[in-house]
This record gives structure tokens, C-alpha cells and sequence, in this order.
């Protein structure tokens, strides 16, 4: 009697433990959707909203003009002054995602700048120039990743070496000068343009386009995300997360050599000391509005541009507005703590009780 | 254990005695007190800075806010003092309270809402220049009579050295500090805290407060470290100070404090920052090498000085860049 109880109680359990499992995988599935598409819902609505009251402020926002084989608007100048940070949004989203960060980015633009600058006063070609500045960057990274993956260093100090380091190496690069030099060619990376679109928005596309197929065409992407959410499960499942690790940093460093050579081009010289500074900042911001998670283990390439986008909108929008430029950093620091409050699964909670309480009220 | 435990100590104090001789046996003059009386009195805002950044480090946070909250706390005092009208002292009593407020918001939100510590404080960068740069864009001179008091104030020392009130109110909040670190239940609760959260909660330290405490106090000392900043500059500036937080936290590790919490000096760090100091003052005694050298040297050094912490911890931390 006793027996033929527990086994209907136990089968009973048997059969709810099913059926939980497959609501739980029901539930899963559908929270990944819902999750995915909001994802992309509250950036790309922030900077609706945005472009929105800019076209509040200024009717002729929106309007794009062709003169002397390009768009001229002030649409194209944000996505042509957002580019260095896109670029090294797309570098800092992979390391993010591996759990890491990188706060170097801006002093390896200012190295990359010093050497291309420093380069193009000889006589060596500029094709060969941008592959040694371009090969600087990935050198760089590399000595990021390998402190953070071989010795085990914390991912913000290791990158702080360079981050202090890194500004005194361009400076010993350009004796303490801003080096100057007159190349067509390279100037048209910072202020050229190409069917009718600035060089540097191009260059962001085809970068974008690159790593968004390298990363969900091929298992990497997943391997960076399991290395971020675990590394050492990641490892036991057979990830090689060490050499994961050093691809995410170098990507960064590539990036920001480009995101330097952009800013030297522009400027047509090599400033050591302000070249890239605190745009790496700059570039944790717009990953972190694109909703990735600082622990690791969750990343959008597109959505770390719209945030990049949303830095730059949100600085033309206090221009357009007639306020000081000097509101741009509050600004900026109120967006990152709101955000940043909203990534708080706490903090969500108490909004939504706030929001009951006076609907409460309001019956 | 005891001798691994100064370890890094010793090599900071070694390379500062050697760094010291060499400087003094190639320039005369290099070996005066009126060198080491310069070195505190230059870098006393600094070294007050890295004390509370010790607190934060040692508790196994950070605080990238300080430079920020050095550049709010000296515009906020030169507009009180020139715009106005107000008293030094009167101004003073204002700021340093809502400066402690302004670290204590960051730990509050740090705890509460479970944000890694490195985040928030960078936002309160952001926000601290924000609010320096729309109290004034322009670096505000202050000129009060009781600056004068400040800048005469001081005493003589042997070898035409200077003790100024910088080194003094330096001094007060290092053996403050050393009290507060080794002496008492807060002290112990901070280094119970960076060693493991979690047992810490278990065995009774109030994290929520501690953790509020921590942030309040280093953007108390970052506080009272741009008011000592304007004593040096006379001037109030919110482009002052980029970069401190670097600084402060190479200093921090210089000085043998583990970046992973739990260990450390209030000690060390003052060597830290002397010895980066001795090294800024061999390279303009040198002359021929630029100042940029000394950032790469203190680039150097930081590598060296993670790298030994990694040896004497024994097996690295695996799991660290995880959380």
C-alpha cells in the first residue's frame, strides 16, 4: 500500500517535473525573445526620441543636401563625428563581453597617431604606413590580452599600465612635439569621402560588417559570450579562453589604431597628449547604453553603435538647443547613472512598486 | 606570512633609498631637507587623495571620482570666496560635508543596487566635472586675505626647509588614518570586507554600512584635498587635477596594497607616492630627460609591482574577470 503511494506520488512528480520543465523551456524561449527585441526597442527608441526633439528644435534637421559629390546634413556630421568612438565601441564590446575592459584604447589611439605621423615625414608609402600603424594597435592589444590571460591580471589594472604608459610612449615617439605632415592619401582616412559619405563612416561600416560576420557567422561570438559569463566552465567545455581573451584585446587595439588614425588625419598631425583622451570613456559609455552587460557574457556590435550615436546625438541636441556646451559632461553623467540604474534589476522592481502604488492611488 | 606581508613594502622603501642616493650623489642639493620638505608639501593634496583611495582599494572597490571631486571641491571654494563673498572657513564648512554626501550617494548606490563600484564612480566623474565646469569654465583666482595667512603659515625647519600647513593637514589625516585602519572595528570591517564579501556579511560586519563609509570618507579626503590644492594654487580650476585618480591608485599599488582587496598599508602608499615623487624630482634636477619619462617609468614600475603581487599570492586568481 505504502509502496504503490510513493510510486503514484512519485510518478505524479515524474509527470509535474515534466510538464515544469517544458513550461520552463516554454518560458525561456519566450523571455529570450521579448529580451532580444527590447533590447533593441529602448536604445533605438532613445535615439528616436532624441533625433525627435532635435527636429523639435530645428525644422531643417533632417535635411540632407548633395553638393561637390557629397551629403552634407546634420545627420551625416553626427555619424561622421561619432566614428572613432563606434570604432572603439565595437573593440570594447567584444572585450566587455569576455568580462574584461579596456581603459588603454585612448592612449593606443595616441600611440598609433605619433607612429603614422612620424612615418609619414619619411619616404615610406602610405599603404605601408597604415599596415604599421594598424599592426601598432594589434601589438598593443596583444600586450593587454596577454596580462589579462597569461598573468592573470585584473582587466583594469592591466589595461591602466597602458593607459598611463601609453601616453608616454607617444610623447617619447614625438619627442614632445605635435608632429605635423602634409599626405593627401592619409588625410582622406579623417576628411575624405566616398560616394557622397565621409571616409570615417565607412570605415565604421565595413568594420561593423566585418566582426558581426566574423562573430555570429562563425562559433567565436559564442565562444566570447561563454568565456564572459564563465570562464573556467568555458574552459572545461573545452574553450581555449586564454586565446579568446587575447583576440578580444587585439580587436580592441585594431580598432582604436584606426579611431587614431582617423583623429591624426583629421587634424593632420599627431597631438600626444590629447589625441583620444577620455574617449575610452567615451567608449564604455555607448557599449554600456547599448545594453550590454559590464560582468560579460551578453553583447550587440549594432547596438554599441546606436550608443555611440546616442553620445554624439546628445551632444549636437545641447548645441542645437542654445544651452553651453558646458552642460555636456552633466548631461552625459546623468544619462550613464540612469542607465546604469536601470540595468539594476533592484532598481527596476522599486519603480515598478512606485508605479502600482500610484495607480493605487489613483483608484 | 610575516616577511611576505612586507615584501612589497621593503622594495618600495629599497628602490625610494636608492632612487634617493643616486640623485644625491650626481646633483648637489639633490640630498637637503628642503628636497624631502618639497616633496611633502607638493604632493600633499596627492597623498591625502591616495589615502582614502587605500580605504577604497584595501575594501576591494575603486574610486576613478577623486580627480573629478579635487576639480569641484577648488571651483566650488573660489566661487564662495570671490563670487561670494563668503569666508575661507565658512566656505569650507559648506563643502566638506557635501563632498562626504557626494561619496556617501556613490556607496549607497554601489550597495544597494549591487553596480560594480568601478562604474558608478565613473559616472560621479562625470558628474563632479560636470557640475565644476557649469559652476565656472574659467580658472577663478582666489585672493583673500586669510590665502596670505595660509601661504605665510608654516615653520622654519634646519636647511631653509618649510613645514607648510599642506604637510600638516597631511599629517593629521595620516595618523588618522593609520588609527582608523589598524586600531579600530571599521578598520578591521574594511579589510574583512575586500577579503570576502560574503564571509564578511556572515560573520557579522555591517557591509551596507561600511561600504557607504568607505566611498564617504575618500570623497571626504579627495575634498579636502582640492580646498589643499587651492592653498598650493591659489586658484580654483575645473580642468584641475586630470588624471589624479591614475595617480593616486599607481600610488596605491606602489605601495604593496592588493588590487583584489584585503591587503595593505596606509603606509605603503605614502612611499608610493614619494617614491613617484623622488623620480619626478631626479628627472627636473636631470634636466635632459623629459617629463614624459616619468610616466612610462611609472608604467614600469606598476607592471613590476602587479607582477610581484601575482607572485607572492601564489596561484593567480582565476575566476577574477568573471564577476
Amino acid at each position: 500500500m505504502k509502496d504503490s503511494i510513493q510510486t503514484v506520488s512519485a510518478g505524479a512528480d515524474h509527470k509535474l517535473s515534466e510538464q515544469d520543465l517544458a513550461e520552463a523551456k516554454a518560458a525561456r524561449y519566450q523571455a529570450g525573445k521579448s529580451n532580444s527585441v527590447g533590447r533593441y526597442i529602448w536604445p533605438v527608441c532613445a535615439l528616436a526620441l532624441l533625433l525627435a526633439v532635435n527636429l523639435l528644435l530645428d525644422a531643417s534637421f533632417f535635411s540632407i543636401s548633395y553638393q561637390d559629390g557629397r551629403f552634407y546634413g546634420s545627420l551625416i556630421d553626427i555619424l561622421n563625428r561619432s566614428a572613432p568612438v563606434a570604432l572603439l565601441a565595437i573593440g570594447m564590446s567584444l572585450v566587455i563581453a569576455t568580462g574584461g575592459i579596456d581603459l588603454s584604447v585612448g592612449a593606443v589611439m595616441a600611440i598609433v597617431g605619433a607612429v603614422c605621423a612620424n612615418l609619414l615625414i619619411t619616404d615610406i608609402s602610405v599603404f605601408a604606413v597604415i599596415i604599421i600603424g594598424l599592426s601598432t594597435g594589434i601589438l598593443a592589444g596583444v600586450i593587454n590580452g596577454a596580462l589579462v590571460s597569461y598573468l592573470s591580471i585584473q582587466p583594469i589594472v592591466a589595461t591602466l599600465l597602458l593607459m598611463v604608459a601609453g601616453r608616454g610612449v607617444a610623447q617619447l615617439i614625438n619627442q614632445g612635439q605635435i608632429v605635423t605632415f602634409q599626405n593627401d592619401t592619409f588625410s582622406a582616412i579623417g576628411v575624405g569621402n566616398w560616394l557622397g559619405l565621409p571616409m570615417p563612416v565607412w570605415l565604421v561600416i565595413a568594420t561593423l560588417l566585418f566582426c558581426q560576420l566574423l562573430v555570429r557567422r562563425t562559433a567565436l561570438g559564442l565562444f566570447i559570450e561563454a568565456v564572459g559569463c564563465n570562464a573556467s566552465a568555458s574552459r572545461y567545455m573545452g574553450i581555449n579562453d586564454r586565446h579568446v581573451k587575447l583576440f578580444a584585446y587585439a580587436m580592441a587595439g585594431l580598432c582604436a589604431a584606426m579611431a587614431g588614425m582617423i583623429a591624426t588625419a583629421d587634424i593632420q598631425g599627431s597631438d600626444a597628449n590629447n589625441a583620444g583622451l577620455w574617449l575610452e570613456l567615451d567608449a564604455i559609455l555607448a557599449v554600456v547604453i547599448g545594453g550590454a552587460a559590464l560582468t560579460g557574457g551578453r553583447f550587440s556590435l549594432a547596438l554599441s553603435i546606436i550608443g555611440a550615436l546616442i553620445i554624439q546625438t546628445l551632444a549636437t541636441t545641447i548645441i542645437v538647443s542654445g544651452l553651453p556646451a558646458k552642460f555636456n559632461l552633466l548631461i552625459k553623467a546623468i544619462v550613464i547613472l540612469v542607465v546604469l540604474l536601470l540595468q539594476s534589476e533592484k532598481f527596476r522592481n522599486q519603480c515598478k512598486q512606485l508605479l502600482r502604488i500610484s495607480a493605487r492611488g489613483d483608484v | 606570512m610575516f616577511k611576505q606581508r612586507y615584501l612589497p613594502l621593503w622594495i618600495t622603501t629599497s628602490l625610494l633609498m636608492v632612487l634617493f642616493l643616486i640623485g644625491s650623489m650626481q646633483f648637489d642639493g639633490f640630498a637637503s631637507s628642503r628636497v624631502v620638505m618639497n616633496l611633502f608639501s607638493d604632493n600633499a593634496f596627492l597623498m591625502i587623495t591616495a589615502i582614502g583611495m587605500t580605504l577604497v582599494i584595501i575594501s576591494g572597490g575603486i574610486d576613478l571620482s577623486v580627480g573629478a571631486v579635487i576639480a569641484l571641491s577648488g571651483v566650488a571654494t573660489s566661487v564662495l570666496i570671490t563670487q561670494y563673498q563668503w569666508h575661507p572657513l565658512a566656505a569650507f564648512a559648506l563643502i566638506l560635508p557635501a563632498g562626504t554626501l557626494f561619496g556617501a550617494l556613490m556607496g549607497t548606490i554601489i550597495y544597494s543596487y549591487r553596480l560594480q563600484p568601478f562604474i558608478v564612480t565613473l559616472a560621479g566623474m562625470f558628474l563632479a566635472r560636470g557640475l565644476a565646469t557649469t559652476l565656472s569654465e574659467q580658472s577663478l583666482e582666489i585672493d583673500h586675505p586669510f590665502y596670505d595667512f595660509v601661504a605665510d603659515f608654516g615653520f622654519e625647519l634646519p636647511g631653509a626647509a618649510w613645514l607648510d600647513l599642506s604637510t600638516l593637514i597631511f599629517a593629521s589625516v595620516f595618523l588618522l588614518a593609520i588609527l582608523l585602519m589598524h586600531y579600530s572595528r571599521l578598520g578591521n570591517n574594511i579589510y574583512a570586507l575586500g577579503g570576502n564579501e560574503h564571509s564578511a556579511q556572515l560573520m557579522g560586519v555591517p557591509v551596507k554600512r561600511t561600504t557607504i563609509t568607505i566611498y564617504a570618507a575618500s570623497s571626504f579626503l579627495a575634498t579636502l584635498a582640492g580646498i589643499v590644492f587651492t592653498f598650493y594654487t591659489f586658484s580654483g580650476y575645473a580642468l584641475a587635477a586630470v588624471g589624479v585618480e591614475l595617480d593616486a591608485i599607481a600610488a596605491v599599488v606602489i605601495g604593496g596594497t592588493l588590487l583584489t582587496g584585503g591587503r595593505g598599508f596606509v603606509a605603503g602608499t605614502i612611499l608610493g607616492v614619494l617614491l613617484m615623487g623622488v623620480i619626478q624630482t631626479y628627472i627636473s634636477f636631470d634636466g635632459s630627460l623629459s617629463s614624459w619619462w616619468t610616466k612610462i617609468v611609472i608604467g614600469l614600475l606598476l607592471f613590476f609591482f602587479i607582477v610581484l603581487q601575482k607572485g607572492l599570492n601564489g596561484k593567480p586568481a582565476k575566476t577574477i574577470t568573471s564577476h
